[in-house]
């Protein structure tokens, strides 16, 4: 514990840096992924096109994106802005599945009798089946965010930072303490971001709050298994 | 975007095959290494999660495993590397800990998709419990557990570039070289490479996944499908009626 | 002949699914154990064949105590037809139907050939065998599971609501077959159904069945509809409703030498042949059911 107490500052600042870059992917997929799941909920065809790209998106190795994209956009190599981007695309490939699967599992009688009530197309998306996709979007959220904050270390090995700089720094110097530090550090955000998540979809999704216990099982390995 | 072609070209160059350091080398390291990987998570994690699956028991695995997503990889690896020395053993044990949990859910969400009307008339009519998991559950749970090791495959091959930090080879290897002398085309045509893999291994286990569906549930799908159509033409006509 | 003696259970949790149930069940008829959801019929069936086990009391089939039988060797002998089929689904239809003398070790060539004749047994046809259940109707389906338990010649056969999922049409088609089959085949026929109609049409003996499992009434559907011991089986066969209590019609003027009949409420029941003012009477023996024998599987397909 000597050399957590000796480098409290450093390890701080590196939270810190590894909550500014791992924080905008999460969110920014969960709203682009939205009008993507849309397109391929509504367009049968598009479906196939864009989970196809999304799933090729994913088969793209973290280290490698993470050099392409300067490339492409001009940055330097150790810019903390070539992993935000790399981790929202990440998370966009992961979400657009979500989000079109959630909605895909809205019950047709229940978009029907929307439909029959007259709501107009735009409020029936935002006011019914947006909200009803909810169960599955947290699951997929879940699983975006705990990937985003466990992937953003790999910056570390390109010395962008965040914590997976205790990771190289560690490695170098043959600090076994400061590289279990970094991995606590990485789980104790994860697990706190996880919760918030559920938290946060307890408090918009009240509805999902008496689900059986069988239903929270199957719910929960969605999470697992996707 | 000279650099792609740089990239390309560096890939392509004759100079950079054959020997310890030729792509070919380095491309069968990192194939090597992902096998050992997979082979070793699947021996743990197909049994266990078939185990959880047959009895219903212990569930709680599978969920805690998915958990160990949070751990990061590199981290894992690098203090794995100080404990026993650079080389193989320090990645191969660190990614199979990055691949158990998705065999294990696939193992066991194949196992529990199953009917469980079907199981109970399979030992209804007299089937032991070893004829219901290797008669029903494992053929019938075939697909989700080769999902599984669709994405298991694909993390591996993936972080695998990871491996050369611990001098361990691999694609990475070139990555990391390239990242030293900041030679980009070598850097590009390492990802370039590993990338491909990553695509081929996708579409190896997408056809084998196809492959394994068993022919009469493949059969009960397009029997929804269709009926799915016709519901839909019922509805629209009931619609436009 | 099956023998229930003061046959118990009870689960963890302390629920008593079947108290102190005991019956005779006779071999060659078909029983009939009728009565709501969660009276505890279901559980009283796969006792039969060991699906579950009683907590106390003793199960006999031909004087020896199954208990000292193993399972899977006691479900190899004894049919089983449930709901919804369940048939396997990676199997074709003749795969699933030879299931059960394949794992007795018949050579599968034979075991096959058993299977075809056993589709034209049920009114299944032939080229229907390569078939996988998806490909198949829900009347064609259980079918196909009826035949999947006659498959090893039992001589018991168990049936947990077979025809609950098939609509009224496919299931009063069923009923019959299964009537039929019965007169063919004279098996020991254990039958659960919540449909006290389809309990009357079947039963040689019915069973009427309150909460945990406590016999209400025993005995034929004449004699039980002649003589409801209860209120509760007055309700639970619609008498009190008057639905089975019939009159001759009042208003219907004769058609020819037909009476029409009307429950209590006036509505329209049957009819009933009065030659010269002689009201009939049925023949008592053989009793047949059957409306009709057709095998045709219309509105099945």
């Amino acid at each position: 514990m000597v050399w957590v107490f000796n480098n409290l500052t450093e390890i701080w600042q590196h939270t810190l840096e590894h909550l500014q870059i791992a924080l905008p992917p999460i969110i920014l997929s969960f709203i682009i992924a939205i009008p993507l799941g849309w397109l391929a909920k509504r367009f049968p065809p598009a479906r196939g096109t864009i989970l196809t790209l999304a799933s090729l998106l994913y088969a793209i190795p973290s280290l490698p994106l993470l050099i392409v994209i300067p490339v492409l956009i001009g940055t330097g190599l150790q810019d903390p802005i070539n992993v935000v981007i790399a981790l929202t695309l990440y998370g966009i490939a992961l979400m657009a599945r979500s989000t079109a699967d959630g909605l895909r599992s809205v019950d047709p009688d229940v978009r029907q009798s929307a439909t029959a009530l007259g709501y107009s197309p735009w409020t029936q998306f935002w006011a019914v089946e947006f909200p009803l996709a909810g169960p599955v979007l947290l699951a997929g959220i879940r699983v975006v965010s705990v990937s985003t904050i466990s992937l953003t270390t790999v910056g570390g090995v390109l010395g962008i930072p965040g914590l997976g700089l205790l990771f190289t720094d560690g490695f170098q110097r043959g600090l076994v303490e400061e590289i279990t530090t970094g991995i606590v550090l990485v789980i104790v955000i994860a697990v706190v971001m996880d919760t918030v998540l559920v938290m946060l979809g307890r408090w918009l999704m009240p509805w999902t709050r008496v689900a059986s216990p069988a239903v929270r099982r199957r719910r929960n390995l969605r999470a697992v298994t996707t | 975007m000279n650099i792609f072609a740089e990239g390309i070209a560096w890939l392509f160059d004759p100079a950079h095959y054959g020997g310890v350091d030729g792509i070919d080398t380095r491309i069968g390291e990192h194939i090597m290494i992902s096998v050992i990987v997979l082979a070793i998570a699947a021996v743990i994690a197909i049994p266990v999660g078939y185990l959880i699956g047959h009895t219903g028991r212990g569930r709680v695995i599978v969920v805690v495993s998915g958990g160990v997503r949070a751990l990061p990889t590199l981290g894992l690896m690098i203090l794995i590397a100080l404990n026993v020395g650079v080389g193989l053993e320090a990645p191969v044990i660190a990614f199979v800990v990055l691949a158990v949990p998705s065999i294990l859910a696939g193992a066991y969400a194949g196992f529990d998709a199953v009917d469980r009307r079907t199981i109970d008339a399979a030992r209804a009519v007299g089937m032991t419990e070893w004829q219901i998991v290797t008669k029903v559950e494992i053929p019938l749970g075939l697909p989700l557990l080769m999902g599984g090791l669709r994405s298991a495959s694909l993390q591996v091959i993936a972080t695998a570039t990871l491996a050369d930090y611990v001098g361990a080879g691999g694609l990475g290897h070139f990555l990391f070289l390239g990242l030293q002398t900041r030679d980009y085309p070598q850097m590009l045509a390492g990802s370039i490479v590993v990338v491909l893999l990553a695509l081929f291994s996708e579409l190896l286990f997408a056809i084998l996944e196809r492959l394994v569906v068993p022919a009469g549930v493949r059969a009960g799908e397009r029997a929804d499908n269709q009926e799915d159509v016709r519901a839909k033409s019922v509805r629209s006509r009931t619609a436009t009626g | 002949m099956i023998e229930f003696r003061s046959v118990s259970k009870q689960y963890p949790d302390g629920t008593r699914a079947v108290d102190e149930f005991s019956l005779i069940i006779p071999s060659r008829k078909t029983t009939v154990l009728v009565g709501s959801s969660g009276c505890g019929k279901t559980t009283l069936l796969r006792m039969i064949n060991r699906m579950v086990d009683p907590t106390s009391g003793v199960i006999e089939i031909d004087g020896k105590d199954i208990s000292t039988i193993e399972p899977v060797h006691l479900r190899r002998d004894v049919g089983y037809v449930m709901q919804n089929s369940g048939l396997l689904p990676h199997r074709r239809v003749i795969d699933n139907v030879a299931t059960v003398p394949i794992l007795k070790g018949v050579p599968k060539k034979q075991a096959h050939e058993d299977a075809l004749a056993l589709l034209d047994t049920v009114g299944l046809d032939r080229s229907l065998a390569d078939r996988y259940p998806a490909q198949l109707s829900g009347g064609q389906q259980q079918r196909v599971g009826v035949a999947r338990g006659l498959a090893a010649n039992p001589n018991i056969l168990l049936m947990d609501e077979p025809f609950g999922a098939v609509d009224p049409i496919v299931r009063t088609d069923l009923q019959n077959e299964t009537l039929r089959l019965q007169r063919e085949l004279d098996k020991t026929v254990v039958f659960v159904t919540h449909d006290i109609d389809e309990a009357f049409l079947l039963g040689d003996q019915v069973i009427i069945l309150e909460k945990g499992a406590h016999i209400a009434q025993q005995g034929s559907p004449e004699e039980i509809l002649a003589n409801p011991v209860s209120e509760f089986v007055a309700n639970f066969i619609g008498a009190d409703r008057g639905k089975r209590r019939l009159a001759v019609s009042s208003i219907a003027h004769p058609q020819g030498d037909d009476l029409v009949l009307v429950d209590a409420g006036g509505y329209a029941a049957g009819v009933i042949a009065a030659p010269g003012g002689q009201l009939a009477t049925a023949n008592p023996t053989p009793k047949s059911r059957s409306i009709s024998n057709k095998t045709s599987q219309a509105g099945d397909a």
